[in-house]
């Protein structure tokens, strides 16, 4: 039996390493998670604008603030499209991050009814950067039942439409004001043999755009306002419909081009169209700036001109309220290690010298004095155009799919990208909506 | 001749003690598989489980709900679409592969001289990532910028076939090997029989080749319908489940579920009917085909 022994052991031995191998996967690091040595985890979104929170990291992991604290801080880029899914996973574990980049509103809705998040309320009032630092209409629009959860770390984002100067000029057009006049314009491109508006609709947040701005000039920013509390009925307010027939018609129109399902705005496809001339128009965050003065430098420069989403004639809303990202947010786990160090870290957000760097990549920040800054900006009459939008906005209604509450984002653009296809009427669109649960 | 057999006779006294274990090594020998799989199927399979009676949405603890993700379930009406597209993706995936591969497979294993050349070249796609064949085929499918310039994913039926299309181009290789592998195992003398009897190449192909293919067909046919079940990559980059929903196979109901919607007591209930379903149809097949009774397919001969 002597071999057999043997082998015993071997296999026994084996499993044991086996055994000890999965348990060392699940702890995790909980080794120097006591002291307040190690490094705080900050998780962001990982485009290239990414690269101003790593240099404002690094300053600051170099600056007297974080010896005074003991705590550095580690960035991890995340990549685009998985970012909240990942976020969501590390956040359900032992390893969850101490910072993260979040939209406010319903894309934090989760951890703060999980009590996961540091209510900043408290922090903000005691600390004059923070308090004075921001426009307060920023940290309000990311907050919570009035409760603010994140310290503003990126430009405003409001949604424009964005159109070619060159074709404009070519067809002898002008810039819509109004929703009249943009059917007339949708018009004419199309007779010139012209897509009239590029659509990257296999992401389907760029078909929701349409929406958005569509329900806040015929019914008004209370329309949304009444949604986003999650009152499924309120999907049955006249303007959801409204705006739902105004879609379907421009799209039966061929507004949007043939394929415009299988075009994304991620890789690039959309902007292209309006770069070289296939397209004439293209609504889309101010992100785009940046988009095409990554791909198509000279267009940017030169031909790239930008209006407010026009007016609804007869309609409810305002031709400044705007719709889009107020801005991005630095959020606070509960679990962190080192409050004090991610606070120091915090307040350098509302810094000049953060502002600067901001304004220095195309970005419009949110402090209170970010419009001085913009002379310097690569494009100051791009940037203060957004500013003063902003600024005098009555309104700022937060992205849809991150102001709903979660369960709702993918079913919502679900049919949202059903109605664009054609495979929904805009009543069976309404009705569905309402059916949210 | 003579050497090898005055070898195992001077062996064999010495072997006889052991004689019983000959080839039979102990159980012993099967923990580390065992316990690999029970660690990274069972284990996560009985979560999955588990999770599928619960409310979870990632953070905290997950709360008991009984049977309630079953319900709503069995009563999603996008449960019954996911499940047609996912059975008419496998079915229309075997079809077009076994096809092709069977008789790429059969070619291969002939004595052509180009035809070890053409063989790897054939077997490239199989090496690709899922994941890069799926976006070089976006590409390439890109409506405004790609080689084919319709709206191909952007239609029902376009999507669905470039669905089949991408996954046959990466998968086909690796059944055409199966098959050439099958095809070599046929004696050479049952074709030298047919030729005397006159049988013609065609006659030989459907007369032998085939029916001795069986085996073989039935274990990439198994091989093919489970892996259609689990397709996911090439869906998710493609089409994301549209135009609409109508590509909205099952996995990717289940990953939608869990990490769009984080509703993982629902995904989890998908994913536990997703094993139910694959393990029931594989056991089918094999009882159909009769492949696990394991008859030799020289029976007779």
């Amino acid at each position: 039996m002597e071999h057999l022994s043997r082998r015993w052991f071997l296999g026994v031995s084996g499993a044991t390493l086996l055994t000890a191998g999965l348990t060392a996967c699940g702890s995790g690091d909980d080794s120097g998670e006591d002291g307040k040595g190690g490094p705080l985890t900050a998780f962001v979104w990982g485009d290239d604008a990414a690269r101003i929170q790593e240099e404002a990291i690094q300053r600051f992991n170099t600056s007297p603030a974080a010896k005074k604290t003991g705590g550095t801080i580690k960035l991890q880029r995340i990549p685009g499209s998985d970012y909240p899914a990942k976020l969501r996973t590390a956040m359900g574990s032992p390893s969850a991050p101490d910072l993260f980049f979040n939209w406010g509103g319903g894309s934090i809705k989760a951890y703060v009814d999980e009590n996961q998040l540091i209510d900043l309320h408290d922090i903000i009032e005691s600390t004059p950067e923070l308090k004075n630092g921001f426009l307060p209409s920023i940290i309000q629009s990311g907050a919570l039942d009035g409760r603010p959860y994140g310290i503003p770390m990126r430009g405003m984002q409001p949604v424009l439409l964005f159109f070619n100067k060159k074709v404009f000029a070519q067809n002898g057009l002008q810039a819509p004001t109004s929703w009249d006049q943009l059917l007339e314009t949708n018009k004419k491109l199309k007779a010139s043999g012209i897509q009239p508006f590029a659509l990257g609709g296999a992401d389907k947040w760029t078909e929701l755009m349409w929406v958005e701005y569509l329900v806040d000039r015929i019914g008004g920013p209370e329309v949304f306002r009444k949604i986003q509390n999650g009152d499924a009925a309120a999907w049955g307010d006249p303007a959801v419909l409204r705006a739902a027939e105004e879609i379907k018609k421009l799209v039966d129109g061929g507004a949007f081009g043939k394929g415009f399902s299988s075009v994304q705005y991620n890789n690039g496809g959309a902007s292209a169209l309006l770069a070289q001339g296939k397209a004439g128009m293209h609504l889309m965050g101010s992100w785009e700036y940046s988009t095409q003065l990554g791909k198509f430098k000279k267009f940017a420069e030169k031909d790239l001109g930008w209006v407010a989403f026009p007016a609804y004639n007869g309609g409810q809303g305002d031709i400044k309220n705007v719709v889009g990202n107020p801005t991005n947010y630095w959020s606070l786990s509960a679990r962190t290690k080192n409050r004090e160090a991610a606070i120091a870290f915090l307040k350098t957000c509302a810094s000049e010298e953060y502002a600067k760097a901001l304004v220095a990549n195309g970005d419009i920040p949110t402090t209170a004095d970010a419009g001085a800054l913009l002379d310097a900006s690569p494009n100051p009459e791009f940037a203060k155009f957004q500013y003063e939008l902003v600024q005098d906005a009555p309104a700022f209604t937060l992205s849809w799919d991150q102001a709903v509450k979660p369960e709702w984002q993918t079913p919502m653009l679900t049919e949202i990208d059903k109605l664009f296809l054609g495979q929904s009427s805009p009543k069976e669109f309404v009705t569905a909506l309402k059916g949210l649960k | 001749m003579t050497y090898p057999v005055t070898k195992s006779a001077a062996a064999a006294p010495k072997g006889d003690v052991r004689a019983t274990h000959v080839g039979r090594p102990h159980a012993s020998w099967a923990l580390p598989g065992v316990l690999f799989f029970t660690f990274f199927a069972v284990v996560p399979m009985a979560l999955a489980v588990y999770l599928s009676l619960t409310d979870w949405n990632g953070l905290g603890d997950p709360g008991f709900v009984g049977l309630e993700n079953w319900k709503n379930l069995f009563t999603d009406p996008q449960l019954m679409h996911s499940l047609l597209v996912t059975v008419l993706l496998t079915v229309v995936s075997w079809a077009f592969q076994t096809v092709i591969s069977l008789l790429l497979g059969v070619w291969a294993a002939g004595k052509q001289r180009n035809r070890a050349v053409l063989s790897a070249i054939f077997f490239v796609p199989f090496l690709l990532s899922s994941t890069a064949i799926a976006l070089l085929f976006f590409a390439l499918l890109d409506p405004n910028y790609g080689v084919v310039t319709g709206d191909t994913l952007g239609t029902t039926s376009g999507a669905f076939l470039a669905i089949v299309f991408v996954g046959a181009w990466q998968f086909i290789p690796f059944h055409t090997l199966i098959y050439q592998g099958g095809a070599r195992q046929i004696p050479e003398v049952l074709y030298q029989a047919a030729a005397i009897d006159g049988a013609t190449g065609l006659r030989q192909f459907f007369s032998i080749t085939l029916p001795q293919l069986r085996h073989t067909m039935a274990m990439s046919g198994v091989l093919m319908v489970v892996g259609s079940l689990t397709y996911f990559e090439t869906v998710l980059i493609l089409t994301q489940g549209g135009p609409g929903t109508d590509t909205k196979i099952l996995p990717y109901l289940m990953y939608e579920a869990g990490f769009r919607s984080y509703d993982y007591g629902y995904a989890s209930a998908v994913a536990t009917f997703l094993v139910i379903a694959a393990t029931g149809l594989s056991l089918l097949l094999v009882r159909v085909t009769g492949f696990g009774k394991m008859n030799s397919v020289r029976e007779g001969m």
